[in-house]
């Protein structure tokens, strides 16, 4: 009766029964009724709804708050596949730190041969002003959500590494949160690891970066473009958490060679600013002169040793995804070792050979621009009218530099609860990831996206996906 | 704290008690417009004049009427004072102070716009109107609530309650400023059907037309009406009652901060002048001239306070 599944799916096994991790889950799901299911389901809407746990879409009506869905159906990580995902993890961020500080000084990896200086020298994400500064604690990468997905029982592969300003985290929490709320009894018959450290390890970790400059306890704070921004809910509820001020451009100013935020009792100095405005933004002095987003004159500041930008400014780079190609090469640089996580194999279009590939291909591709990101710009070949792949293909022909491609991956799934039962959708899985100079914590646990729709892959929110609650479980 | 933050506090406040007390002049008026004894559109005109918002109103619509003035003044989003506006600015701005707020005051505020939105939708029919300002004085004051409950007692809570009791205040004012002439002891009519009615409205307005009775059995005069919403230290809506509200939480910011700023001294004055009058003396250097000055000192002592805890940059 059973045919083969085309996809790999977390939960359900070919034959009946389900998949190691989600035994226990299985026991318990199995005697639910699935009207109170859906009941609870309605419940954390509301609740979603009434702690304004939403985003807002850009293009759409400034008001415009959308929530994200969430799913009831967790995704479950074994203990033995976390540990392996978390070491791939910490090898990645350790070298995308070692390449950010090589670009920016000696640029022995250029040297080598390893990675063309082109992509760098001619790369808009890579700063100039940040040439010979060293960040303090020589941490650019304070916080990483790596995006990874699975196709198999042992296939991991690492889609983006998301060095630059990852958002989601708060959804790992408030996932958790609700999945409590709902469902207590199954978090006393099942270990799962906590998340609810994450924001005290956030505060930490970014203290532990203060500047030199700063003596005595470190004074935190969180950069925001303001709440019209779509993850503004993000910034907010993270800043609650960690107990620091939340702060707009506005707030800010350069008070006796430090930035200082403007009190109700007169400026007082910031030492580690988590900022979640991008680079282009953040000194009007320096970068972007239109920007009301950020502070006049930080990057002196910060070229001075007086404050920490978490990440550090010219981040951005190692999120190019022409880089990304290089990057089981760039760990090997750097750490010595094999990538212990797989990349997507991937086609630079800047190559004419791949640019020939990709166009003959391009309906079995998935193509994205180097400096995308949230889904925006991307062709899913598989999915793609005809229309569509040829206006892409003009697109590609016309600037191939501007775009990679990739083999269709066939992402694992994870079951939904849908109004007829479980149905499987794709996931991926995005963990977050802390450095300081003490050290790498990785939380475990992550937020899982899931496309909600049948057999679509893009998983992001801005694209109708929603979230699922991850749970590790304890060994 | 931000200064934005305390900005954003005080205007939160502020904007909700501003939704509650149009909602009530709503209701007093509305009241007295089914009374045959006077003119509606006349009162209807004092409602928009109280609510400060007569040139907006004049400058769309050219009659006073009752459909047109209260869809103005719950729904129209052109109009800043709105029930709709006023909720939209209190949710912005508590979105903006998220990190300042206890989480029930957060989800109170979040309820209450998600919840006023629906209702104030479509257009208010007559016989729903009631339930309706119902609807805005629950929310209102089940912020108020979760705040009382919930909240430290520190400098976030010092720049709510000015907030609140700025707003109350200047209520409290333009209501005695646009009907003073009802509360002269001059006036020929006195103890007529007409000004009954006149004083009622005012005492609804201020939701004090019970306690009012409680308090003065026999004596309805206006002198007794304009004591008890100018000086009266127990009735939380009289203007002496909200600037000690005020002065008290100046205070203690300047306790907690530990620096007197120019915002203290203008209270001070305020207070002074209040402590100083009788009923009789304000009537015997002209009602209208105090009540005229009252707004206009509220209003500095707001600009003061906005000043010298650095709300805006």
């Amino acid at each position: 009766m059973s045919t083969k599944r085309p996809h790999f799916d977390e939960m359900l096994l070919e034959t009946d029964g389900n998949r190691a991790p989600y035994v226990e889950y299985g026991k318990w799901f199995a005697k639910q009724d699935p009207a109170r299911l859906t009941q609870k389901s309605k419940e954390a809407e509301a609740f979603f709804r009434r702690t304004g746990i939403t985003f807002n879409v850009y293009g759409e009506d400034a008001a415009q708050e959308r929530l994200i869905p969430f799913d009831l159906i967790p995704r479950i990580v074994a203990n033995r596949e976390w540990v392996k995902l978390s070491k791939g993890i910490e090898q990645r961020v350790i070298a995308i730190n070692a390449f950010l500080h090589d670009i920016y000084h000696r640029q022995e990896i250029l040297r080598a041969g390893i990675v063309p200086v082109d992509l760098i020298s001619r790369n808009e994400a890579y700063l100039p002003q940040m040439i010979g500064v060293t960040p303090p604690g020589g941490i650019y990468t304070h916080i990483v959500g790596t995006d990874i997905v699975r196709t198999g029982e042992d296939d991991f592969f690492v889609l983006e590494d998301n060095a630059r300003t990852p958002s989601g985290v708060s959804y790992m929490l408030e996932n958790r949160e609700t999945m409590l709320q709902m469902f207590p009894e199954l978090f006393s018959q099942i270990k799962v690891q906590p998340v609810s450290n994450y924001p005290k390890n956030l505060r930490r970790s970014l203290a532990d970066c203060a500047p030199a400059s700063c003596d005595g306890k470190p004074t935190v704070a969180i950069l925001t473009p303001g709440i019209h921004n779509s993850a503004y809910f993000e910034h907010s509820f993270l800043a609650d958490q960690m107990g620091v001020e939340l702060v707009e451009g506005h707030d800010l100013r350069v008070v006796d060679g430090h930035i200082a935020m403007r009190t109700t009792e007169g400026y007082r100095v910031i030492d580690v600013l988590y900022r979640r405005v991008d680079d282009d933004y953040l000194d009007p002095l320096n970068f972007n002169p239109d920007s009301m987003l950020g502070v006049p004159g930080i990057m002196d500041v910060y070229r001075a040793g007086n404050i920490t930008i978490a990440n550090a400014p010219g981040t951005g780079i190692s999120d190019d995804k022409a880089i990304y190609s290089y990057m089981p090469d760039i760990i090997e640089f750097y750490t010595g070792e094999k990538a212990i996580l797989k990349n997507v194999g991937t086609f630079r279009c800047s190559e004419p050979d791949s640019l020939k590939y990709v166009l003959d291909n391009l309906a079995d591709l998935v193509v994205k621009e180097v400096h995308g990101s949230g889904g925006y710009g991307m062709l899913v070949g598989p999915a793609a009218s005809k229309k569509e792949l040829a206006d892409f293909a003009d697109k590609l022909r016309a600037r191939p530099s501007n775009y990679i491609a990739q083999p269709t991956l066939s992402l694992s799934t994870v079951p939904i609860f849908a109004k007829k039962g479980l149905a499987p959708r794709h996931v991926d899985l995005r963990p977050f990831a802390l450095m300081s100079p003490k050290g790498i914590n990785i939380t475990a646990g992550g937020l899982t996206r899931v496309a909600l729709k049948d057999g679509s892959l893009v998983v992001n929110s801005s694209q109708g996906g929603g979230t699922k609650d991850t749970w590790v479980l304890e060994d | 704290m931000l200064g934005k933050t305390a900005g954003g506090l005080y205007w939160m406040f502020r904007l909700l008690e501003r939704s509650e007390n149009t909602a009530r002049l709503i209701e007093a008026g509305f009241r007295i417009a089914l009374t045959r004894s006077t003119d509606p559109a006349s009162e209807w005109k004092s409602v928009l004049t109280t609510a400060g918002v007569r040139a907006g109103y004049d400058a769309k619509y050219d009659s006073y009427t009752a459909a047109y003035v209260v869809d103005y003044l719950l729904r129209d989003a052109d109009n800043q004072s709105s029930v709709v506006s006023c909720i939209e600015g209190a949710r912005m701005n508590a979105r903006m102070v998220r990190t300042a707020l206890t989480t029930e005051v957060w989800e109170a505020v979040n309820e209450s716009w998600m919840n006023l939105c629906e209702v104030l939708k479509q257009p208010i029919k007559d016989t729903e109107l009631p339930a309706v300002l119902g609807e805005i004085r629950r929310h209102t004051a089940l912020v108020r609530g979760a705040m009382h409950g919930t909240m430290l007692r520190n400098d976030a809570f010092d720049f709510t309650q000015i907030g609140i009791a700025l707003e109350r205040a200047d209520n409290t004012a333009r209501i005695i400023d646009v009907k003073y002439f009802t509360l002269l002891p001059t006036a020929s009519y006195v103890g007529s059907a007409l000004d009954n009615v006149q004083w009622e409205t005012i005492l609804r307005s201020v939701s004090a037309h019970r306690s009012f009775r409680w308090m003065h059995t026999d004596d309805m005069s206006p002198a007794k009406i304009a004591e008890f919403l100018i000086l009266d230290s127990r009735f939380p809506r009289s203007l002496s009652f909200c600037s000690r509200i005020i002065e008290q939480s100046m205070e203690f910011l300047a306790k907690d901060y530990g620096q007197s700023l120019p915002c203290h001294g203008l209270i001070e004055q305020q207070r002074d002048k209040m402590r100083h009058h009788t009923i009789q003396t304000i009537f015997e250097d002209g009602l209208h001239n105090f009540i005229t000055e009252f707004i206009h000192d509220t209003t500095v002592i707001g600009r003061q306070i906005e000043q010298d805890y650095r709300f805006i940059g």
